[in-house]
């Protein structure tokens, strides 16, 4: 079954008389949103409020030896000048350790940093004054003295005996070591036909959001309660983790999470500027408010994907593969990140490496290491990006070594569709997936032959194009496997709340939330859809630990797949309480009864019987008129979490059409395609641009993105200008295509889409690359991001 | 990123200006503010006082008169680039101004302000130079005119002296013999440029003869080719690309031998476009 952006949505069990699914509607927040009229971090405005700058360390390791900041104190505005360890009365500190990652280690981590500063922007002293402009004023008068120490800054040199180490007490600068071997390898190696091996590099980047990290906390010190505005993706995780470090209990603490500006993973960990202002308001006993500026934000916000990862690959001439081994070296902050973990990106790299294969045997090892650099965690498809480099560049790098079209050598590889439920040599275990109908698809949507024959014509005269793939899997609506199983309050069930109101109209409040990829459209259209009104009638309710069910909030592509779900779910189960109550005031049968449209009516001639708006006037001011013991209960709360499968995996193929300039190493992206399968799709739309919101943070990944450092620890490029990230100018068009194998998980049977194009563009845009440089000569790329003077150098122009 | 208190005046006269500029040393003057206002809120400087200037008279506006084109200090980019006179007599002005920036940008930034700042790096002062242009300034001494070739002098510094403010640029205007030509390459739209170049010459037969080569972002000001121009000058591009003599440093876009290798594939660019030109 395949839809396509432009055709219309097809029947399923789903498409219930007034369904939204598998419609692009608009979505309910667009016109607040495009007026201007959202609530950011920014907009919150309190009464008594007071504003932090941090001042930060502008060495990547020093030992704090004084602060002065008597003339900070007295400067203009300036409430408070906090150090570390006054904070440390206030807040304890923190180690992001997880039970499933075996051995993984972490040393404890403040707000703000006590003694020793351990990367270049990491926070040594608080402002707090009456505006951010005093605050930052007052910085300036403070006087830190420093003793440098040696930074760690090459993951390659960072366990030798003579490098130092970072934290004495873990005794080296190893955080997470995982090995595995699967299958014999090196006799499936001794039996190949080519063997082909590659050392792939992944540039340290980061994930740029419109708005940046913000926080307002607001300690009431009367009511003993901590309200914390929060531009954050799991407000309950951040309930749990506030309550923990300030002493409190969860239900002291409340976290508000309105519109959030874009988070891509970056918003879903602790940060400790964060967790230093939530513990300034408390000490302080007034609203404190944080927002990063870009400068600080290039330094704070998590950094990912700095990989160093061997690989290789070994082929029969038939192009069947038969092993796959890595070896992953990352190199991450001083810290593992709270509560996921740093650990987490190299464990997915060597789950998912060869992931697409149906191939037995399987040698990986990761490390990951401690560096002074800023820290490093989760961002937008953890782990994906750099799996299927690695994976599809030696896939890509062994067709050509036996001359084989690189979509064959994917056809006789990937997972046949007829072959589920499966499990890769890894052991993630697939339940349905589309490997080939995805391919077969993108082969028709690019048109291929013709597309290879403009290609070979094109070289004639000296124009060189490349054609690239990208064959990936992705993992979406995580079970408790992911986070819960390793000891982390990360819940992956999640709630929905609906409720008619006296005029007939429904609320749903979800513990998934907004971050503006249009969670709260899909959540509409479920409860829409599975209760029986139209959109217009439904408001949705996201980012309230007061008030909104216990869940997850929005990560691994899951607030569609899980909370749309429980979303569902809690529409039909009103809509069986609202036909009680209308089966009471009609003397029918509730079973004979639907909702459509807003309005009660015959399941079986369509006839209308009673408009909801009288139904909840009966219920809610006349009750008395209704059957002696009938109770209405017009107010349902479902929960759901994925529990047949660990995670729903969806498949897609990707492709890059793009031309090398080879004076000048210039790349110019010509098109991209994505055909993927998230199984049921809620909302066309969103989907595709998931997809290509996506793809584009891929492409930045290929081409542009990467935190620059010199061998002191400074960050040498974290300011819009020197660090660039991808413009609408230089982006292609991208064409989304569709397969819809759903989960059986759900009713639903929807899965995430919010990190396929992601994970598969950085790897089809390298291949690509390679396929136009090829009949050069040149050195196959594999080190991002592909910049003129590496393409240069390549071509040995340089 | 909130720029350090400073004091704020709006000169009503360009003699108001140069007297604020004189009482006021650490005094910074304000026009489009396109890279000061950014300068200020990274805390890169922090003058005492800003001095704005948009709001004298007189130094907008773009004239076509005695053979030249003169453009006021406070010309918006936008302008200059919707400008028939530009577009007409200073053909190399009109190609690079799609360059600059972002239209956001060119909606506010001035052209006096980007000679005045003199970034080697950007567009319009490497035109200038390619175009043999002039500056005119007027300071406490009165006013005096600047040829091009004397006015950068070294990273963000020019001839303008303390108390000098830059009053308008001056191009010879182009004619039937006028031959110009511009690229650069930038790794996204409106960055600054890893290397650029802008160039004029003088049809001369099938050749070409006055040639004037000035490269951006490959030092510490706008650059002129000497000897590449000269073997322009008698139809050798590869021996002109063989004679480029720059030694850009390396930065965070691109090391120095790779920005030396594009500086001669621009040449080849550009060296087509001179020669390919029929007004």
């Amino acid at each position: 079954m395949k839809i396509t952006a432009d055709s219309p949505p097809v029947l399923s069990v789903l498409d219930r008389p007034n369904s939204y699914i598998g419609r692009a509607v608009p979505r309910p927040n667009l016109q607040r949103l495009t007026q201007g009229r959202g609530q950011y971090i920014s907009d919150v405005t309190l009464p008594r409020m007071a504003h932090v700058a941090y001042l930060r360390s502008p060495h990547a390791h020093a030992r704090i030896v004084s602060i002065s900041a008597e003339a900070a104190k007295k400067a203009l505005g300036v409430v408070a000048v906090v150090t570390g360890a006054e904070l440390a009365k206030v807040m304890t500190p923190w180690v992001g350790v997880l039970t499933h990652l075996k051995g993984i280690k972490s040393a404890p981590q403040s707000p703000i940093a006590v003694e020793r500063a351990c990367w270049q922007g990491e926070a040594v002293c608080a402002v707090v004054a009456r505006t951010r402009a005093q605050a930052e004023d007052a910085c300036e008068l403070i006087d830190i003295a420093y003793e440098e120490l040696p930074a760690v800054t090459n993951p390659e040199t960072a366990l030798d005996a003579s490098t130092p180490v970072i934290h004495a007490s873990l005794g080296d600068n190893l955080c997470f070591e995982r090995k595995l071997d699967v299958g014999e390898v090196d006799k499936a190696f001794a039996g190949s036909h080519a063997v082909v091996e590659a050392t792939f590099v992944t540039g340290r980047h980061t994930g740029v959001c419109t708005e940046p990290r913000a926080v307002v906390a607001d300690w009431n010190e009367g009511e003993q309660r901590m309200t914390v505005y929060h531009a954050t993706q799991a407000p309950h995780m951040m309930q749990n983790l506030f309550a923990k470090h300030l002493d409190l209990s969860e239900s002291q603490v409340r976290v508000l999470t309105k519109d959030v500006g874009g988070s891509f993973g970056i918003k879903v960990h602790t940060y400790a500027d964060e967790m230093a202002t939530v513990a300034l308001s408390k000490l302080l006993k007034r609203p404190v408010k944080f927002v990063a500026d870009r400068i600080e934000s290039f330094v704070t916000d998590i950094h990912a994907r700095d990989h160093r990862i061997k690989g290789k690959i070994g082929v029969t001439k038939d192009g069947v593969i038969t092993a796959f081994e890595i070896d992953d070296l990352t190199g991450i902050g001083p810290y593992s990140v709270y509560p996921r973990t740093s650990g987490i990106e190299a464990n997915q790299v060597v789950n998912l490496t060869g992931g697409p294969y149906n191939c037995p045997n399987y040698r990986a090892q990761a490390r990951v290491v401690f560096q002074n650099k800023n820290v490093m965690c989760q961002y937008r498809a953890v782990g994906h990006p750099i799996a299927v480099a690695v994976t599809e560049g030696l896939v890509e790098l062994a067709a050509a070594k036996i001359g084989m079209d690189p979509l064959e050598i994917r056809r006789r590889n990937l997972f046949p569709d007829d072959g589920y439920p499966a499990q890769t040599a890894s052991g993630l275990k697939l339940e349905q997936l589309s490997h080939h109908e995805a391919l077969a698809h993108l082969d028709t949507m690019i048109n291929y032959a013709a597309l290879r024959a403009e290609q070979a014509a094109l070289r004639k005269k000296g124009i060189y194009r490349g054609i690239g793939f990208a064959s990936f899997i992705e993992v979406t609506n995580p079970s408790a496997a992911f986070y819960g199983v390793g000891g982390a309050k990360i819940t992956s069930q999640d709630g929905a709340t609906v409720k008619l109101d006296a005029q007939g109209a429904i609320t749903i409040h979800s513990g998934v939330t907004e971050q503006g990829q249009g969670a709260e459209a899909v959540l509409a259209q479920c409860v829409a859809s599975s209760f029986g009104v139209s959109m217009e009638r439904v408001r949705v309710v996201t980012g309230d630990t007061d008030n909104t069910p216990y869940g997850g909030g929005t990560w691994a592509s899951r607030a569609a797949g899980i909370g749309g779900e429980a979303a569902w779910q809690a529409g039909k189960a009103l809509r069986g309480n609202v036909l009680a109550v209308a089966g009471a005031m009609l003397q029918a049968k509730p079973e004979d009864l639907d909702i459509r449209n807003g309005i009660v009516v015959d399941k079986i001639t369509g006839a209308e019987r009673l408009g909801l708006d009288e139904l909840a006037r009966v219920a809610y001011f006349r009750p008395d008129t209704l059957p002696p013991g009938f109770q209405a209960e017009l107010m349902v709360t479902r929960h759901y979490v994925p529990r047949a499968w660990p995670f729903a995996f969806t498949n897609g193929i990707q492709a890059s059409y793009l031309e090398v300039d080879t004076d000048t190493g210039f790349v110019k992206l010509l098109r991209h395609w994505c055909v993927e399968d998230c199984g049921t799709i809620i909302n066309p739309q969103l989907v595709n641009e998931q997809i290509r919101g996506g793809v584009v943070q891929g492409i930045g990944a290929a081409l542009f993105e990467q935190c620059l450092y010199d061998e002191r620890g400074q960050m040498l490029n974290g300011n819009m200008a020197d660090y660039l990230v991808p413009m609408a100018v230089e982006m292609p068009d991208i064409d989304c295509g569709h397969v819809v194998s759903p989960t059986a998980d759900s009713e639903l049977g929807a899965k995430g889409a919010g990190e396929a194009g992601t994970a598969g563009a950085p790897a089809c845009i390298m291949n690509a690359i390679n396929d136009a440089l090829r009949p050069l000569g040149a050195q196959p790329l594999t080190d991002m991001p592909f910049t003129p003077g590496k393409i240069l150098q390549a071509l040995g122009k340089v | 990123m909130k720029p350090a208190p400073f004091a704020y005046k709006k000169a009503r006269s360009l003699d108001e200006a140069i007297a604020l500029l004189g009482e006021n040393p650490d005094a910074r003057l304000l026009a489009g503010g396109q890279s000061l206002v950014a300068t200020l809120n990274m805390r890169l400087s922090a003058p005492g006082l800003l001095i704005a200037i948009n709001g004298i008279g007189g130094l907008d506006g773009i004239a076509h008169k005695g053979g030249a084109v003169e453009i006021g200090a406070l010309t918006r980019h936008c302008a200059a680039e919707r400008s028939d006179a530009v577009g007409k007599h200073a053909p190399l002005i009109a190609r690079a101004m799609p360059f600059i920036g972002h239209p956001a940008i060119r909606n506010r930034g001035t052209l006096g302000g980007s000679i005045a700042f003199a970034d080697p790096a950007a567009e319009l002062p490497a035109c200038l130079l390619a175009l043999d242009g002039e500056i005119d300034a007027q300071g406490p001494k009165g006013k005096r005119t600047i040829k091009a070739g004397d006015y950068f002098k070294g990273l963000y510094e020019t001839a303008l002296g303390p108390q000098e403010i830059l009053t308008a640029i001056r191009l010879p205007a182009a004619n039937a013999g006028s031959r110009v030509g511009f690229a650069e390459l930038a790794r996204r739209h409106g960055d600054y440029a890893i290397v650029g170049l802008a160039a004029s010459a003088r049809a001369d037969g099938k050749g070409l003869k006055d040639v004037r080569l000035a490269y951006f972002g490959v030092g510490n000001t706008p650059l002129r080719a000497e000897k590449s121009e000269a073997a322009l000058a008698r139809g050798d591009v590869d021996g002109a690309v063989a004679a480029l003599d720059l030694d850009p440093h390396d930065d965070i876009q691109a090391t120095g031998a790779v920005k030396k290798h594009l500086a001669g594939v621009l040449l080849r660019r550009v060296a087509a476009q001179l020669m390919e030109q029929r007004p």
